[in-house]
């Protein structure tokens, strides 16, 4: 998996009507299966990116290419398919569906890809982050720490090809912390998922090879 | 996982919003079942029973009151006729059938109709194509035989020959000496039939007070004279009063003279229904009787009272489902706002706005198919218990288990109107902005 970005440009409107640039990045590149970790001030468009990259928000203009597939050319159906199918996604507040069970949650992440509902994977997948005992406990049932394992359960529930991680330690305690980053970075390297994590905490990303500061590349000011 | 389990839980995570809004569809659905069965069992009552006789001969008066209280031993006997007429019209070559009935007395209790009749009211269809079953014993044979109902002999838990008093005119404190013998228990037809306490119609003469004196019986036949060429149109054949044989009975002691004898009502079976419709219009212009056509009077009932008032119920109940409906919708609707951030989660996974849509209608599908299925259950609950307290109160029998195919309908009904009531908050799911619904 490779995700390339080119000329993405992204602006929201303010209230007076005015464009605010968001986004403005020549190109930028995330070959296969590396992980990367992408720092930056707070409301620097570290989110919209992800989102961007995920098909969640549409950019004014430019391309996002991910496996050779240019996202921002297709319609809005095949975005969705393509996120469910190929992009795993952890929230910083987890995100799970308080109704469900973590098995019910990661299954729920199968049932949108269009594929098979596979049982035994979501089994599997929540034994390898530790959550075998708890598969039929709510989310308000475990602690935080395994809410957010169950999280990435379901990021690598469809076996995606690019796991985008927006600030998945923030709501986590210390100790639970390292936990939670090295089974992300595991689970990446042994389905060959690229990863790209955004954080605030430099005790992360110093353990990552390459570190990007989006003020390298993203010049919002220009756009 | 399927968008029925999706929404399913969504329905259990806000299960007291939810189990109201379901409630109150369900309370609406049960109300209607209700009026839908008991219409239909009332419907079915009135109309099958009235159609065995082609007419029913009285005394001048009410032609429904007469029905009422001859088919469906309902409201007071109008007056008696002559048992001389009954014997004219029997003879007459255009009836198949004559039954007489003596109406009036009741049981002890005052809980059942005594009828004296004869042995032929059990041999004749009471419905077309379906006679008379005994589940016990036989017809009426000698004096002082009675044949109970089915729901007589369940009520009392009388069996062949058990004995029993009548009490006179329905008067509790006028009990007659005289005591009758079950000899048959009738099988049960679901019709006022099993309501019913046949006597011997000879022994019901014998009992005290159930003959008339000669002189008030001649009397009474003077007061009915009218010029001969009109009691030509009501007995072609014969006159009043001109009966010149009497049975050999006549010579035994106890004998009571047909001049003496009255009954309150005959029903009649013609050679052909066209018979029936030429007949009836010539013995209401005689003098002594009038002829109903129980079809006809029960249609009047249906159609004037019955299907009024099923109408406004229907109406009633329907806008309470609609009411129910806008619950369903204003507690979807309103959850929405709440659940923003789910269905931004659950696009983020990869779900369409078309997937999200379909779970917001299948909720509202889920909730009214919950409270419409509670609803049937309600509703035939509600005949189950009622059942028993209408019987009891309007002597309309009522069967627990009745089941009304309109009620298939209301599934359909209430399908739309999920869908319709599902599609605001629907649509609100559908726009819902999936970046803002995340970081909010």
């Amino acid at each position: 998996m490779s995700l390339i970005l080119k000329d993405v440009r992204k602006a929201y409107r303010e209230p007076d009507g005015r464009a605010l640039p968001i986004l403005n990045i020549s190109e930028f590149h995330l070959p296969s299966g590396e992980q990367a970790v992408l720092v930056g001030s707070s409301g620097g468009g570290k989110t919209t990116l992800l989102n961007v990259i995920a098909g969640i928000t549409a950019p004014d203009s430019g391309t996002v290419t991910i496996d050779g597939v240019e996202i921002t050319r297709l319609h809005e159906v095949g975005r969705d398919r393509f996120r469910a199918q190929k992009i795993g996604f952890v929230f910083q507040t987890f995100n799970l569906l308080p109704a469900f069970t973590a098995l019910e949650n990661v299954l729920l992440g199968m049932s949108f890809s269009g594929k098979r509902v596979d049982r035994r994977r979501a089994e599997e997948l929540l034994g390898k982050v530790g959550l075998s005992h708890r598969l039929h406990h709510r989310p308000p049932q475990m602690s935080v720490g395994e809410q957010q394992r169950v999280a990435v359960a379901r990021a690598l529930a469809n076996k995606p090809s690019l796991l985008l991680a927006d600030e998945p330690t923030a709501n986590v305690d210390v100790s639970n912390q390292q936990t939670i980053l090295n089974l992300i970075r595991t689970a990446c390297e042994e389905n060959n998922v690229s990863l790209l994590m955004v954080t605030h905490a430099l005790e992360v990303a110093n353990q990552f090879s390459r570190v990007i500061q989006l003020s390298d590349f993203n010049r919002p000011e220009a756009a | 996982m399927n968008l029925l389990t999706i929404a399913w839980k969504s329905i259990r995570q806000r299960w007291l919003a939810s189990s109201l809004t379901a409630l109150s569809i369900a309370l609406g659905v049960a109300l209607m079942v209700t009026v839908l069965v008991i219409n239909g069992i009332v419907t079915r009552m009135f109309s099958q029973s009235a159609t065995g006789y082609h007419m029913v001969v009285g005394a001048k008066g009410s032609a429904m009151q007469l029905v009422l209280n001859t088919i469906y031993f309902m409201d007071r006997p109008i007056e008696n006729i002559p048992f001389k007429y009954y014997r004219q019209l029997k003879s007459k070559s255009w009836v198949k059938h004559a039954i007489p009935f003596n109406l009036g007395d009741t049981t002890e209790d005052g809980k059942y109709r005594i009828i004296g009749t004869i042995a032929e009211y059990f041999e004749v269809d009471y419905v077309p194509g379906k006679k008379l079953q005994f589940q016990q014993g036989h017809t009426l044979e000698k004096p002082f035989d009675a044949v109970i109902g089915a729901r007589v002999a369940r009520a009392y838990g009388w069996k062949e020959g058990q004995t029993f008093p009548i009490a006179h005119g329905g008067n509790l404190g006028d009990i007659h000496a005289e005591k009758f013998t079950v000899v048959g228990i009738l099988a049960a037809t679901g019709s006022p039939i099993d309501r019913g306490v046949f006597i011997d119609l000879d022994s019901f003469y014998r009992i005290d007070g159930h003959q008339t004196s000669k002189a008030e019986a001649e009397a009474a036949e003077k007061a009915r004279a009218l010029p001969a060429d009109q009691q030509e149109i009501v007995m072609p054949a014969e006159k009043l009063g001109e009966q010149k044989s009497q049975p050999v009975a006549a010579q035994q002691p106890g004998f009571i003279p047909d001049e003496q004898k009255e009954v309150t009502a005959i029903l009649v079976q013609t050679l052909t229904d066209s018979l029936a419709f030429l007949m009836q219009p010539r013995i209401n212009k005689g003098p002594v009787a009038q002829a109903a056509n129980p079809i006809e009077q029960i249609g009047k009932l249906l159609r004037d009272v019955v299907g009024n008032v099923r109408t406004m119920l229907v109406v009633m109940t329907s806008l309470i489902i609609i009411v129910s409906g806008v619950g369903i919708f204003v507690s979807i609707y309103n959850s929405m706002s709440d659940r923003k951030r789910e269905i931004a989660i659950m696009r983020a996974l990869g779900a369409r706005r078309s997937t999200v849509f379909s779970i917001i209608i299948a909720e509202s599908v889920l909730l009214c198919a919950v409270g419409g299925l509670a609803g049937l259950l309600i509703g035939h609950m509600l005949v189950f218990i009622a059942g028993p307290i209408v019987e009891s109160r309007s002597d309309i029998l009522i069967n627990p288990w009745a089941f009304e195919w309109q009620e298939l309908a209301i599934f359909p009904a209430l399908l739309v109107l999920a869908v319709v009531v599902g599609v605001f908050p629907g649509l609100a799911a559908y726009r819902t902005d999936v970046a803002k619904g995340l970081s909010d």
